[in-house]
């Protein structure tokens, strides 16, 4: 029942996985590990939404429909980074953020 | 709902109607003639642009999430233009074998973005701002990584793509937060509550958008990825996009978060210092024109932070007037910049030593520009600045003017540099003279005409004060 886990726990949880997440895409060199790093925010962020609905505001929904439309912008979002994933390794035979230096001053 | 108050989203159906009829022209046509979806993509624009200025009424639809007020409308015209310039200056660009059986993606692509831009500026509510931000930003990585045998193309396309997806979970969260403490998304009735937390769903909420807007803790991907994505692109990148974020920033500041104002003016006074200052410095040391052009659109959005400050109609007027200027200037540099970079491929400072011997014409656009965008007496670019000191001035922050005043006379260094190259300095071995085609043309004498016009005629100004003290 939900009366069993207070909102402040699910708080928690929403905001280390966002800084985890943050935390993920500034360290990882791999392009897909930090697009997961955003996933992971962008998730945090959704289960923030509904949390809000369902506990401080029970007769909206305008967080339910706001993570549905979160979700499927992360999908148009993540297919459009990896084709340009793609396109690089096509390149430069290497996903790895270390090789993608070509411009610095 | 009747037809009639449908109308009131005229600029956005229009532009979806674009899309679709290019769509269609794409596949219809022939192939032995697909050059000539340049000319209808250049027509659609055109009528685009213009269907915008026919007047309409103004009002809310599908119970507020969509807003729209002449204000509004004026800066989705103000963009629209810029479409149409940068559109203008793609034709001969996207001429080349390389790219002539795709180029109706390009425009397709554009048009996606703008009519993302026209429903963030148009918003109502914060998931229809997200939807308008997103569809702004992802086409526009598709963009950047349009040139896909250079590998510089795609990296500036994953730059762009991964630092836009970061801000925006960054913009979410701070929604998320805002929700929590006021339990209301929509623009209208939108009340901030005196709970603290509201600072920090605000701070998270101004991060994100200042990623997009380029201010200085969250400017690290500009100078890359406006170096490698195609010129056009870049000019898109630099004009309407920011220009649309700049646009939203202010609607926002000045309605929903009115309440929290000395939080916000803070905010800015701080941004606003170290954009000015590390754009300037930063762009000194470039020798790619691009690049340069990167940290000087940097510190012009320093710049544009001062009107923001102001916190009045007159703060809002000097800030789309002097965007205004920055449509025409910016398009004009990188009309410029693109020309050359397509007949010669150049684009190094030393490459554009003794341009004007060869191409005198091109030198003097793109002197009026740099001009412009420094802020010297007779063009535009002069009353944009000038009337944004004045909003700090009234203000009171004398140590703040005093600062934008030394940025001012840093970045004149740094674009006469350029002029310098152009006009002074000798070269073995100059661009060869060349002939740009029609198109670029038109687009750079409309760009001239802006920077000339707008500082002069007083009735741009008057009008555009007008609706701001109205909104």
């Amino acid at each position: 029942m939900m009366e069993h886990v207070p909102i402040s726990h699910v708080l928690i949880v929403t905001s280390a996985m966002f800084f985890i997440g943050a935390y993920g895409f500034l360290t990882r060199r791999n392009l897909v590990t930090m697009l997961i790093g955003v996933e992971l925010m962008l998730n945090a962020v959704n289960i923030n939404f509904v949390i809000f609905d369902r506990y401080l505001f029970p007769n909206q929904i305008e967080g339910h429909f706001f993570a549905l439309f979160i979700i499927a912008i992360a999908a148009a979002e993540a297919a459009v980074a990896i084709a340009i994933f793609i396109n690089l390794y096509r390149n430069i035979r290497s996903i790895n953020v270390e090789e993608v230096d070509k411009m610095k001053y | 709902m009747s037809l009639n108050e449908l109308m009131i989203m005229r600029h956005e159906l229009v532009l979806v109607a674009a899309v679709l009829a290019l769509l269609i022209i794409e596949i219809g046509m022939p192939e032995e003639r697909k050059q000539k979806i340049n000319v209808f993509a250049a027509i659609i624009a055109a009528t685009v642009t213009i269907i915008g200025f026919l007047p309409a009424d103004t009002g809310m639809l599908f119970g507020g999430m969509y807003s729209t007020d002449p204000l509004r409308m004026l800066m989705k015209n103000i963009l629209n233009i810029g479409v149409f310039l940068i559109i203008l200056q793609s034709v001969n660009w996207l001429r080349q074998d390389l790219y002539k059986d795709r180029s109706s993606e390009f425009y397709l692509l554009t048009f996606s973005s703008l009519i993302g831009v026209s429903y963030m500026i148009s918003a109502g509510h914060f998931l229809m701002f997200y939807l308008g931000l997103e569809l702004t930003t992802i086409p526009i990585a598709a963009l950047a990584s349009y040139e896909q045998f250079k590998s510089k193309s795609a990296e500036a396309g994953i730059k762009l793509i991964l630092s836009s997806a970061f801000s925006s979970a960054i913009l979410l969260f701070g929604i998320s937060i805002l929700y929590a403490a006021n339990g209301d998304l929509y623009f209208e009735s939108f009340q901030l509550s005196d709970s603290l937390i509201n600072v920090l769903g605000f701070i998270f909420f101004f991060s994100g958008l200042a990623f997009k807007i380029s201010v200085v803790p969250f400017h690290l991907w500009t100078a890359d990825v406006y170096e490698g994505s195609p010129t056009n692109v870049t000019s898109y990148l630099s004009v309407i996009s920011k220009g649309s974020s700049v646009f939203i920033l202010t609607i926002v500041l000045f309605t929903l978060f009115r309440v929290i104002q000395p939080l916000w003016e803070d905010v800015l006074y701080a941004t606003a210092i170290l954009t000015m200052t590390i754009g300037n410095l930063f762009a000194i040391r470039q020798q790619n024109l691009k690049r340069f052009l990167a940290f000087s659109s940097i510190a012009q959005a320093g710049f544009i932070m001062l009107g923001i400050i102001n916190g009045t109609s007159l703060g809002m007027t000097t800030v789309i007037y002097f965007v205004v200027i920055y449509v025409f200037s910016n398009l004009a540099a990188f009309g410029v910049l693109q020309t050359v970079g397509h007949a010669s491929g150049k684009l190094t400072m030393d490459d554009y030593n003794g341009l004007y011997k060869t191409n005198p014409q091109l030198s003097l656009v793109m002197m009026l520009a740099l001009f412009s965008l420094a802020g010297i007496p007779p063009l535009a670019g002069f009353f944009g600045k000038f009337f944004l000191f004045t909003a700090v001035a009234e203000k009171g922050y004398y140590t703040l003017l005093l600062i934008a005043v030394v940025n001012t006379v840093i970045s004149l260094y740094y674009y006469l540099l350029v002029v310098k190259a152009m006009f002074i300095n000798a070269n073995e071995n100059p661009i060869a003279s060349f002939k740009s085609d029609y198109s670029m043309r038109i687009s750079l004498v409309i760009c001239v005409a802006g920077i000339l016009i707008t500082g002069f005629y007083s009735p741009v100004f008057e009008y555009i004060k007008y609706l701001c003290e109205t909104f």
